[in-house]
């Protein structure tokens, strides 16, 4: 249960420094009366869509750490076999990369009001995200095609387990990205998009990075790596 | 009971605040039925639990009635009876008691307690209830699956769950439950997003965290709670539902199954019991720290005195919080464990007693010197603290290793966990029906029939859970169709036996007044008018009762006070609502 008791971690340290700036020691019962009616309220400039993509990021994210405890567990049982990992992973992931990287540039785009270019970078995101799809089913083909099936081996079915619950959430993003691209084409105001792009960008820039997790514990780098920092803190 | 005239408090025009944009019902399909408006979800979600929890205390009923005349009703076999007790136990925490809380008095109680017009996706919220009752139908619709819903005990251990000896194990009923919880899942999550940002984001001006009732903060720590800990259930039901319908191995060991090796190897159940009780675990808090907050809220309001110790209440309850997800393996002494764990769990389990007691002890010393109305939402939280503390205590019993090894599997246990988060949780809810109905409806609930209700109630669960204990202690195991054969047990327990099973038909009936009177007060109960509580947090103070949509009118209330401000010395009245700007009080004298 490592993964997720790290990564619950980081929220409680994340949430601790957040609530210490929200006057957690304040006295409320002392505090009344016309100086003290509205204590310096910090703006709420974040939308609240905002806010509520990164509670449903935590949440995504808890259920990927809660997966990855239960692979590193079952992993330690005689049975398990490592499967090969397909080269196609690797173009797989610089796909996913480059679909985040064109939505950090619709981003870039969408603030300097430069409609052109968020049009171009948001179709070349979906394709790229579209690419990566399709990539990861290859990837089962092959797989399948050299007898790593489903139920041969544990290792198996948390490779396709995981590459499928991550690939359903991308696809979950598609709905979203394909339904603010075809804003940009309705919404005459520039500024209204900026909160759906940037929505996208976060989503997908998330997803990345928990690609690039979920490849580092296939690789094995993960495991190295804690080795490594248990060596040392040893 | 005296109403507060309308306007006396304070509702200052607040141009500078930016109001939220509502949507508006149509029709009235839109309005009642697929209404994206919180107070209507809440009711929609209060109403499904609630009838889930009459179905579950007929389930009751039916497995207490074999346990206390075996063999009198032969239609209750040994599966029959591990379905009734499955279905009961999943039932009432997940499908009642956590959409209960979270769902109805989230719901209802997050916007108009923060000064919110609705919650902050009011779309998404109305999706979260329906998805919630598909979640309940699907999970009802196993009782009429071939086979018959599962039986694998409600905490769905593996590998019996998913084998041929289980009632629904092989059949429909453990597809049913996984996919149900997991609808259910996807549907909370839905919710608790709202939840969690309403009271991040759409607080009125002036309420800073501070200053929320610690009903809400009560809410919204569980919420958050709620999101990170159902996805290790989530995870575990994947993986269930793989090794059941797709035949992989992650839970299943080599097994042999009736004689005949199954083609399964190497899979752990251990596994599966560390992600259930991840999740298992803070689901107790889940359910316990909403009661906490509504329960300082009603104690505060009918003894008439500020709540003792608010910061710490607040901080108690983040702290437990936070612990309850460092605990889980408490659940799984007996499993087989490193000692050192076992040593790590014991503590952690213990450290939470601390800021529990904290909360105890706040409550008793708000009661101290105040001016107590026995009302009926009062007698449900002073029969809560007397129930959690008894509950709370066996806990420190069963959190130690050593005295949780021969107790475990035993009555003990079911006698704990029944007070501490059957009853306990229980009273509350009824103590808040009892309490918001007024604001809910505009009527007041019957005060006789609510009396007979609660000392039924109280008295009888008492009479259920508390002779438990000492079954338990005897070594009654838990789990067991029929003990009629057992040598060890004296015919005293058989008779402690049928007690019990009569009490709990006895508490069961009572419960159908409760429904009545729910039922009979809407049309007949007394008019409450706006604030009959004389309380000062904001839902009481909304233009008009029962709030209509968008609940305040056309300004929203700023906040000038905490929550708890009652029986302050040298004001006109014994409370001073949360948005009255006067009078403003240079000294704090008085409080603390």
């Amino acid at each position: 249960m490592g993964s997720i008791l790290f990564f619950l971690s980081i929220l409680a340290i994340l949430a601790t420094w957040w609530l210490s700036r929200q006057g957690l020691a304040s006295k409320p019962w002392l505090e009344q009366g016309e100086t003290a009616v509205l204590p310096g309220l910090p703006v709420q400039s974040t939308h609240p869509a905002t806010i509520g993509l990164r509670v449903l990021l935590a949440v995504i994210g808890s259920f990927f750490a809660l997966f990855i405890s239960a692979y590193v567990m079952r992993m330690q049982l005689p049975d398990w076999r490592t499967l090969p990992l397909p080269p196609i992973l690797w173009l797989n992931t610089a796909m996913l990369a480059l679909s985040s990287i064109a939505l950090h540039g619709a981003t870039v785009a969408v603030r300097r009001g430069e409609r052109t270019e968020l049009k171009a970078s948001l179709i070349a995101a979906g394709i790229a995200a579209l690419a990566f799809l399709s990539g990861q089913l290859v990837a089962w083909q092959q797989l399948v095609g050299e007898g790593y099936r489903l139920t041969a081996n544990p290792a198996n079915d948390f490779f396709y387990i995981l590459t499928g619950a991550h690939g359903l959430h991308l696809l979950g993003g598609l709905v979203a990205l394909a339904r603010t691209t075809e804003k940009v084409w309705r919404v005459p105001a520039t500024e209204q998009l900026l909160l759906p792009v940037e929505l996208c960008a976060t989503y997908w820039h998330f997803l990345l990075i928990l690609w690039l997790v979920l490849l580092s514990i296939w690789t094995g780098w993960a495991g190295e790596f804690v080795d490594i920092c248990r060596q040392l803190l040893t | 009971m005296v109403d507060v005239p309308l306007g006396s408090t304070g509702v200052v025009a607040a141009p500078d605040v930016e109001d939220v944009e509502l949507y508006h019902p149509h029709s009235w399909v839109t309005k009642y039925v697929f209404s994206q408006d919180a107070k209507i979800i809440a009711i929609q979600y209060a109403f499904v639990a609630l009838s889930v929890g009459l179905v579950a205390l007929v389930l009751s009923w039916l497995m207490r009635l074999q346990l206390g005349f075996p063999g009198v009703f032969t239609f209750i076999d040994a599966n029959a009876y591990y379905q009734f007790i499955t279905m009961h136990g999943m039932m009432m925490v997940v499908y009642v008691l956590t959409a209960l809380f979270l769902g109805g008095f989230g719901n209802y109680l997050i916007p108009l307690m923060i000064g919110a017009r609705d919650m902050v996706f009011p779309y998404v919220n109305m999706l979260s209830f329906w998805i919630y009752l598909l979640a309940v139908l699907i999970l009802v619709a196993s009782f009429f699956a071939p086979g018959g819903p599962t039986g694998a005990g409600w905490t769905l251990y593996p590998p019996q769950a998913i084998t041929s000896g289980t009632p629904g194990g092989q059949d429909w009923g453990i597809i049913m439950m996984l996919v149900s919880l997991m609808v259910f899942i996807i549907g909370f999550t839905m919710g608790g997003l709202n939840y969690v940002v309403t009271v991040l984001q759409a607080r009125a001006r002036g309420m800073t965290l501070m200053r929320m009732p610690l009903t809400v903060w009560g809410i919204f720590t569980a919420s958050f709670m709620a999101l990170l800990a159902f996805p290790a259930l989530f995870v575990g039901a994947v993986m269930m539902l793989f090794d059941r319908a797709l035949g992989t191995s992650f839970f299943m060991p080599a097994i042999v199954e009736m004689g005949q090796p199954l083609d399964r190897n190497g899979g752990s159940p251990l596994l599966f019991q560390h992600l259930f009780w991840f999740f298992g675990h803070p689901e107790v808090y889940i359910v316990a720290l909403p009661a906490f907050g509504i329960v300082s809220d009603l104690i505060s309001t009918h003894a008439r005195r500020n709540i003792f110790g608010y910061r710490m209440m607040v901080w108690a309850l983040l702290a437990i919080g936070a612990l309850s997800f460092v605990v889980w393996a408490h659940h799984m002494y007996v499993s087989g464990m490193n000692p050192y764990f076992g040593f790590f769990f014991a503590t952690t389990t213990l450290i939470i007693a601390i800021p529990t007691a904290i909360k105890v002890y706040n409550w008793i010393l708000t009661l101290w010197r105040g001016d107590i109305h026995l009302t009926i939402p009062m007698l449900f939280a002073l029969a809560f603290i007397v129930t959690f503390v008894n509950g709370g205590l066996t806990g420190l019993f069963l959190g130690n290793v050593v005295v949780d090894v021969p107790l475990s599997d035993t009555m003990f246990v079911v006698a704990h966990f029944h007070m501490v988060m059957g009853v306990a949780p229980i009273l509350v809810i009824f103590g808040a029906i009892y309490h918001w109905y007024p604001k809910v409806t505009g009527r007041m609930l019957n005060d006789g029939l609510g009396k007979l209700h609660f000392w039924v109630t109280f008295l009888g669960a008492y009479a259920i859970f508390f002779p438990m204990h000492y079954l338990g202690l005897m070594g009654i195991p838990r789990r067991y169709h029929d003990i009629a054969d057992m040598a060890f047990v004296p015919p005293s327990a058989h008779t402690l036996n049928a007690f019990i099973t009569i009490m709990a038909l006895i508490v069961g009936a009572i419960q159908l007044v409760f429904v009545f009177n729910l039922f009979w007060s809407l049309r007949h109960g007394r008019e409450a008018g706006g604030n009959p509580w004389r309380a000062t947090t904001l839902e009481w103070q909304t233009p008009e009762t029962p709030p209509p949509h968008g609940n305040w009118g056309r300004h929203l209330p700023v906040v000038y006070r905490w929550a708890y401000d009652y029986s302050v010395p040298g004001a006109d009245q014994d409370f001073i609502a949360q948005n009255q700007p006067w009078p403003t009080r240079t000294s704090g004298a008085g409080h603390g």
